[in-house]
């Protein structure tokens, strides 16, 4: 993975000391709340609902055992014990006193990690494939680029204070494991008839209130070009886009208002008068950061897969967990911080500090954190899967339900933060409870279930399979039910189906879309492919029919 | 308001002539867009120095053309939040080569002068007259940049390679 150089660590320190003053100078009561208020955000703590959080970027989802140890030390004497990773593949802490950030930020300092441009109208951490360098159908690593364009986008000085947050994300593969086109620059990267590589570059996708799939504003943009191009995005962007209404803000809605063929032609027209410039990378520069991403050292080993049966709750966690790798005899491993009745995305200091063992055995010394809120080891020999598999389940991460419906993305929701309707934690939890049952999972199959506590969609609910979301009626409490979205190549945004429920009528009422899909669906079909193929309709019937 | 300019706090040698209020006997004059486009020619055989001011949603395009008559563009931030400025003061800096003076003006904290010095801007109205002192500090606090912008700045990645 990247590493630091001279540069890169002066930046960092640099920063954590500036923030470290100008939070003594709050704490002093030389500055107000408000003044303070751009400062702290701009490094990426939040005022929650009960104490501060603090939101860690983890570059692109890579994070290596030291990172992870330093986490974990962070989350036991700085948080209550633990840590919640999140849909930008990023580490929030919720219980963060202020007089600790200086210390903390230090720590994180030492370890080139950092929480600048995690929130505020910036570009916030750049987001990629989790099986980025590792997967059987990559064409071209994309964190080479991610890289890149991070260290373009530290500090932009044009574009720190853009008219609203902004997302980019990056995939190298056929299987869009990125999401990008819920982001508001999506880039695919592929191959051109000649067998060049480029990218494919989507605007104006993003979730949130007015959810949008992003728009191809250009097919082919050669990758010498991708920083001139992404400046020239923001920079129309930048000056176009609506500041009148913070809900108008995103990106989506200038594309969308304007057209993405207008928004496109404005985008080459500026393209045009800075494509050759110092943006340009150099072959030289775009090998130096590849260097960084060469492959660990794998073994030359056979594809033998004889050892993964056995045990049957081992065989079905090899089934549901593992995924192909580039390298015969090696293999991806999915990691699940959603178990059965806990809150996803948590992770405890102990599971850090154990997870970071793991990977130093067993992969490389390097993790991956992704946007599903899971872990992932992408090198992992098949011969160690059992011993794995077996410290694994020690740490309670071993639970098998990778791509189920137990494996939920859900939003902090009613818990911690003030934005939220309602509560979405204990219903993931209770969701997880009712549908426990590793047979009966297996049986429904690939399916994603997200949730959101409000209208804001960090749950990313318009792209669940099945989504949910807490509205505000009357001040109680009270779920929606999307049914259709799609985060993957084939992306798609959910539907409405009706009326909402309370929160034991939104697990019944999901219990009964699974069981109509069971019913419905042909052999082999997944539940978007039965739902695409019937529409909402059969779906409607059976779940506002049942007995109340 | 405190000008700071070359690293401290100047008398601002220009009067600023809001809307069509009446010009001043002589001297340097700051005027918004729509006076300068209505009164152009006039302007351009003002005695001495003509600055132009535009709001945050008045692009420099409108006044690409004009730069060679221009001393001083003001850029205006109605609040910090609002970054269209940074945009303008690049394209004026780099794109139209303008290169007189090129003033922040409206909510221009400490904090955002790393980034309004880095796209162009030479002159600052400051909130207060503490300002040169502060802007020492806060200068001193960053020494990394990685985006190539048209301050000649050397990037991280060009001193890699240096
Ligand atoms: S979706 Fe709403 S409730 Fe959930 S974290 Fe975002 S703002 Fe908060």
């Amino acid at each position: 993975m990247y590493q630091y150089d001279e540069f890169d660590a002066d930046f960092v320190q640099e920063r954590a000391v500036q923030f470290g003053r100008q939070v003594e100078d709050r704490l002093a009561g030389k500055i107000t709340e408000e003044q303070f208020r751009p400062l702290r955000l701009m490094n990426g703590l939040y005022l929650q609902l009960h104490a501060y959080m603090l939101r860690i970027n983890v570059p692109y989802g890579c994070l290596n055992s030291t990172q992870m140890r330093k986490l974990a030390h962070i989350a036991r004497v700085f948080d209550k014990g633990y840590g919640h990773l999140t849909t930008r593949q990023n580490m929030q802490f919720n219980w963060i006193k202020l007089s600790d950030m200086p210390a903390i930020l230090l720590e994180l300092a030492s370890v080139e990690m950092h929480g600048i441009q995690s929130s505020g109208n910036c570009i916030r951490n750049i987001t990629a494939d989790e099986y980025a360098g590792s997967a059987a159908d990559e064409i071209e690593d994309p964190r080479v680029y991610c890289e890149i364009l991070r260290q373009w986008s530290s500090l932009h000085p044009e574009f720190s204070f853009l008219p609203r947050k902004f997302k980019i994300a990056v995939s190298g593969s056929d299987r869009d494991r990125a999401v990008i086109k819920a982001h508001d620059i999506g880039l695919r990267l592929h191959k051109n008839e000649a067998g060049e590589a480029g990218f494919e570059v989507f605007v104006g996708g993003g979730l949130g209130r007015t959810p949008f799939i992003g728009k191809s504003i250009r097919d082919f943009l050669p990758t010498q070009h991708v920083l001139s191009y992404c400046e020239a995005i923001l920079r129309v962007y930048n000056q176009l886009g609506r500041r009148d209404n913070k809900y108008k803000a995103r990106i989506k809605i200038l594309v969308h208002e304007m057209g993405a063929d207008v928004f496109g032609e404005k985008v080459e027209k500026e393209w045009a008068e800075i494509r050759e410039t110092a943006l340009e990378l150099a072959d030289s520069e775009t090998a130096r950061i590849r260097g960084f991403f060469a492959p660990p050292a794998h073994e030359k080993l056979d594809d033998d897969d004889s050892d993964l049966a056995g045990d049957p709750a081992f065989a079905t966690w090899v089934e549901q967990q593992t995924a192909g790798h580039k390298k015969p005899g090696y293999t991806i491993v999915n990691v699940s911080c959603s178990p059965v009745g806990k809150p996803p995305g948590d992770i405890s200091a102990a599971q850090m500090d154990g997870f970071a063992d793991l990977a130093d055995t067993y992969n490389f010394g390097e993790m991956r954190v992704t946007h599903n809120q899971n872990l992932v080891l992408t090198d992992v020999r098949k011969k160690d899967l059992l011993p794995l598999w077996q410290k694994l389940v020690t740490l309670g991460l071993a639970t098998p339900n990778h791509g189920l419906i137990s494996d939920t993305i859900c939003c902090p929701g009613l818990d911690y933060c003030a934005l939220a309707n309602a509560r979405s934690i204990p219903l993931a939890e209770k969701l997880s409870e009712r549908f426990a049952d590793q047979q009966k999972q297996k049986d429904i199959g690939e399916i994603y279930l997200n949730m959101s506590g409000c209208i804001n969609a960090c749950g990313h609910h318009h792209i669940g399979n099945i989504g949910i979301v807490g509205v505000d009626k009357k001040n109680s409490e009270l779920y929606q039910l999307m049914l259709g979205g799609s985060a993957e190549e084939d992306a798609s945004l959910g539907k409405i189906l009706g009326r909402g429920f309370d929160e034991d009528g939104i697990v019944d009422a999901v219990e009964c879309v699974i069981n109509t899909y069971i019913e419905l669906r042909e052999a082999g079909e997944k539940f978007i492919e039965t739902y695409r193929r019937v529409g909402p309709d059969p779906f409607k019937e059976k779940v506002y029919s049942a007995p109340a | 308001m405190p000008l700071l300019r070359d690293g401290k706090i100047t008398e601002d040698p220009y009067t600023r002539v809001v809307g069509s209020d009446e010009l001043p006997g002589e001297g340097p004059i700051l005027v918004d867009l729509s006076r300068w486009q209505a009164e152009r020619d006039a302007l351009v055989a003002w005695g001495s120095e003509v600055g132009v001011q535009l709001a945050a949603d008045e692009s420099p395009a409108a006044i690409a053309l004009d730069l060679e008559h221009i001393a001083l563009v003001a850029l205006e931030f109605p609040a910090f939040t609002d970054g269209r400025a940074y945009s303008y003061a690049r394209l004026l800096r780099e794109r139209h080569r303008f290169e007189g003076e090129l003033r922040a003006v409206g909510d221009v904290l400490i904090e955002q002068l790393h980034f309004m010095d880095r796209v162009g801007f030479d002159s600052f109205d400051m909130k207060s007259a503490e300002a040169a002192e502060e802007w020492k500090t806060a200068q001193a606090d960053m020494s990394v940049w990685y985006q190539p912008t048209g301050d000649e700045r050397a990037t991280a990645t060009r001193l890699r390679r240096s």
